[in-house]
């Protein structure tokens, strides 16, 4: 299973890079939602997937066996990075919004001067 | 004497810096204040002179420390006292000689600024006792030159003059930091006096050979030795009196300074000497014989200070006790009759306008004080008698007499450049001051001599007065030079001066000199017209030219390779970082060379797992493809949402829940923005898409790879552990992941938190910002009724 999605996480990177190489930039947020998607997932997988149970300690007992779940740090590292990774969106988006309506132009080439012209 | 030295250094910084403050309270008086003090220098180091012990130590000054190991300290020799005296006392006249000649100038403040500063860094430099103060003055004095030689700054030459001076020099600069860096570390001291009392020779140390290069380097680029020389003749762009105080006693003496410093740790060696005498002997020639072939007198005079600079680095390499007593004599000898040639330049061209000696003749009705001074300053240079440079001319004939190896090479040389030296002082006399058949309309006189104020034509009437007295009484100078030896280390060297060596064959070869000289002079203009005529074939290797077309192209390189590595296109960058990258990690995997497809340890396939990421796989893939935005979004959203099915799939339902929320946001959000973008268009070639494609491919692939190699790599215990078994004996929650969050790691989350507070702010203020546009472009609109079309 792990190198099915392994190959998932291929293919995911393929379609985020080849987004984040085109000019047009609603096209390259796109990508880099795609690309931030499939790391959250590498993480994921680091942590493993060997297991199904869900990691919540039953009622009445004190504690878990770790070799019962997966490794719970890598779900937490990875909620963490889809949270920010929100904030990340709203605001690529907002500045590209701005940045639509001061320049004009979606066209990454043509954005090469700090300068306004 | 307290600390005497150091306060007469601040003082000449402090008044430097204070001239602006100074300059609207005196004006034109400001002149005559500032020359006061290299006054007060003159007469403190006359008083040192007098009672300067002939052979014994220095008289050291006690210092003050500004970081460790560097400290300002101050020593007082022979070697140290005679520059002092010949900076401060032409200083004294250049700035007497200034007040007058930079009346019309505009900027004088930034001018006399800068000469106190030039004055102030020179003077350091000859009585620093610390190696590393001695560098800092050093380049000093090049910044310091740098702006007095582009003081005419908006003119190019001049600009472009200074430039040049100042890279040479900063260059030699920069490798003196290095010997002295090197010195000091060898040494275990940076103070010259204690380098000078442990008899510490480098000679013999591995590091020698490159110490001497770089200590060789720094003294030849100051004082333009051949193939460098080239920007002192560009340096007389300066105002006059700043070429006088250039080429008399400052800026180009330093390289000479240095070399007599030096002289006792590095001096003696093999390669010393014949770097010493090859570039000196050259220049010397050099210099002499090209300052004929010039029309304009200050670069006449240029010329003929680098032949005398070569002279000098010639004497201190033919390395006997005399050749270092004649360099040292022959340094007094030429900065009083340079200084004051110079400034007879700036008077004939105040008085003139011009500074062309074909053109001017007959100078002696209108100015006969200066024509006496230009006399005697001119004789001196050509070595006759009685002045002090004919003594110096005799010491250098001896020297150069005591190395039969090599005086068949030196001696014509030496001659030649004195020959051409004799012929060159009688041109530029008697075409400048005598009557001339030729000219048959007087030169015009703008101002007469008896209009200009006496402070002008002071200096070079002292100077040249100097030169005499001290030609006929030489022995006010033997003390001095002395106790300069004993710090080289001759100390048997007799310091004896007189005019009258006896009949000897030094005094056949003066005779022998001078009557050559007059012959050349005879015959000077077939002379002249052969030099130009060489000076014209050289032209193809100017070297200011060159050297300036050696900056430009290194510019054009630097803007060129700039633009090829910083070209702007965002895509471009990305795919260099992207190819970096897959080349480093396919070094690895090579490296490695353990890629395992299907280990043993992965978990068996569910087919609904399966199933789910073929579903995302093609929602990814339409959303690549797809023709408009809002089918993009959807597929992305689709995408987002297959991968938290999967975090479910495998117990992960805090992780689900986030994905699925933020999922929902951000479609919300791109939907609402959606419709301010502008629409999905194809823009780059059908090429560039397949070679973006086939890059992509590449990259994903081998993040495929990267993913199975590492998954073989488990921690043996991991920390995980911790947080199950404490999750609800220290926590009391029963949710692992919620304990980790919101318990074990409370600041972490908290710092995530922050960063979601400072998006939000940014996406307010970005926003913010666009409502107070509309607002105005309303207003705008309102007024004249045209749109803006950025907004």
């Amino acid at each position: 299973m792990e190198l099915v999605i392994a190959i998932f996480i291929g293919l995911l990177f393929a379609c985020g890079v080849y987004l984040i190489l085109r000019r047009s930039i609603v096209k390259v947020i796109l990508g880099i939602f795609v690309l931030s998607n499939a790391t959250n997932l590498i993480i994921f997988l680091a942590g493993g997937i060997r297991s199904e149970q869900i990691p919540f300690i039953a009622e009445g007992e004190q504690t878990l066996d770790p070799a019962l779940i997966n490794d719970p740090v890598a779900q937490v590292l990875v909620l963490k990075a889809i949270v920010i990774g929100l904030g990340i969106a709203a605001y690529i988006l907002a500045l590209k919004y701005r940045y639509f309506q001061v320049t004009g132009t979606h066209d990454l080439d043509l954005l090469k001067n700090t300068d306004q012209r | 004497m307290g600390n005497i030295l150091s306060v007469l250094i601040a003082l000449v910084f402090v008044m430097g810096i204070g001239v602006p403050l100074l300059y609207p309270v005196f004006k034109k008086k400001l002149g005559w204040l500032l020359s006061s003090i290299p006054l007060l220098i003159f007469i403190v180091l006359i008083a040192e002179l007098i009672r300067l012990p002939g052979r014994e130590a220095a008289i050291l000054e006690s210092s003050w420390s500004m970081f460790e190991g560097l400290d300002f300290s101050f020593r007082l020799d022979g070697l140290s006292l005679i520059f002092g005296l010949l900076i401060s006392g032409i200083g004294f006249l250049v700035l007497l000689y200034a007040s007058y000649y930079m009346s019309k100038y505009d900027r004088q403040g930034h001018f006399f600024t800068y000469l106190m500063l030039f004055m102030g860094a020179m003077t350091g430099l000859v009585f620093s006792d610390n190696l590393i103060a001695l560098f800092i003055f050093w380049e000093l004095t090049s910044v310091a030159s740098f702006f007095l030689i582009g003081f005419d700054h908006h003119q190019e030459k001049s600009r472009q003059a200074s430039l040049q001076a100042l890279l040479i020099t900063a260059f030699g600069g920069l490798s003196l930091l290095f010997a002295v860096i090197l010195t000091g570390h060898i040494a275990g001291t940076y103070r010259i006096s204690e380098l000078l009392e442990q008899s510490i020779h480098l000679g013999n140390h591995p590091h020698y050979y490159l110490i001497l290069n770089m200590v060789l380097i720094a003294a030849f680029t100051k004082s333009a030795q051949f193939p460098v020389h080239f920007w002192l003749p560009g340096a007389m762009q300066a105002p006059t009196p700043v070429s006088a105080y250039l080429h008399s006693a400052t800026m180009v003496n330093a390289g000479v300074f240095l070399l007599l410093r030096l002289y006792p740790l590095l001096g003696g060696t093999i390669l010393w000497k014949y770097a010493l005498i090859l570039t000196g002997g050259i220049t010397m020639f050099l210099g002499a014989f090209f300052s004929m072939g010039q029309r304009d007198f200050k670069r006449i005079l240029a010329f003929t200070t680098i032949s005398a600079l070569g002279t000098m680095v010639l004497l201190i390499g033919i390395d006997t006790g005399s050749s270092l007593k004649a360099a040292l004599v022959f340094f007094i000898v030429h900065g009083l009759y340079k200084g004051g040639l110079f400034m007879i330049a700036g008077i004939v061209d105040k008085s003139t306008g011009t500074r062309d000696i074909y053109q001017l003749s007959g100078l002696y009705k209108s100015m006969p004080y200066t024509t006496a001074a230009a006399f005697l300053a001119i004789i001196s240079m050509a070595g006759l008698p009685p002045m002090l440079g004919f003594i110096g001319k005799e010491l250098i004939y001896e020297a150069k007499l005591q190395l039969p190896e090599i005086s068949w090479i030196v001696l014509p040389l030496g001659v030649g450049a004195n020959i051409m030296m004799v012929a060159v002082s009688i041109t530029v006399f008697v075409e400048l001051f005598l009557p001339s058949k030729k000219h048959m309309a007087q030169t015009l006189i703008k101002y007469k001599e008896k209009e200009l104020p006496y402070s002008f034509l002071l200096g070079p009437i002292v100077l040249a007065i100097l030169g005499l007295a001290l030609g006929l009484a030489p022995h006010i100078l033997e003390n001095a030079i002395a106790n300069g030896l004993f710090f080289m280390r001759s100390h048997t060297t007799d310091a004896k001066l007189s005019l009258w060596h006896g009949f000897n064959d030094v005094l056949l070869l003066s005779i022998f000199t001078i009557l050559c000289g007059v012959l050349v002079f005879v015959i000077r203009k077939p002379v002249t017209k052969f030099i130009s005529r060489i000076i014209s074939l050289l032209d193809r290797y100017h070297l200011p030219t060159l050297f300036a077309n050696m900056i430009n192209y290194y510019l054009y390189l630097a803007a060129k390779n700039t633009r090829r590595i910083q070209h702007g296109y965002h895509r471009f960058y990305l795919i260099t970082f992207f190819l970096v990258a897959i080349g480093l990690i396919a070094l690895q995997l090579v490296r490695i060379n353990t890629v395992e497809l299907l280990p043993s340890s992965f978990s068996p396939i569910k087919t609904h797992v399966v199933l789910l990421l073929f579903v995302s796989s093609l929602s990814v893939i339409f959303a690549v493809v797809a023709k408009t935005r809002l089918s993009a979004i959807l597929a992305m959203g689709l995408l987002g949402y297959g991968i938290g099915m999967l975090y479910l799939f495998y117990g992960a339902v805090d992780l689900a829940i986030t994905q699925f929320l933020v999922e929902t946001i951000i479609m919300v959000i791109f939907v609402m923005v959606i419709y301010y973008l502008p629409k999905f268009a194809v823009m780059s070639s059908k090429l560039s898409r397949i070679r973006d494609a086939i890059i992509s491919l590449v990259v994903g692939a081998f993040v495929t790879l990267v993913i199975i190699e590492s998954e073989l790599i488990k921690p043996e215990s991991p920390i995980s552990s911790f947080y199950v078994e404490n999750a609800y004996i220290e926590a009391k929650g029963r949710n692992i992941i919620n304990t980790i969050l919101i318990d074990f790691r409370a600041l972490d989350t908290l710092g995530e938190m922050v960063v979601i507070t400072m998006a939000a702010a940014g996406v307010f203020s970005l926003f913010r910002f666009q409502i107070k546009r509309l607002k105005q472009k309303e207003g705008a609109d309102k007024s004249d009724g045209s749109s803006d079309i950025i907004s």
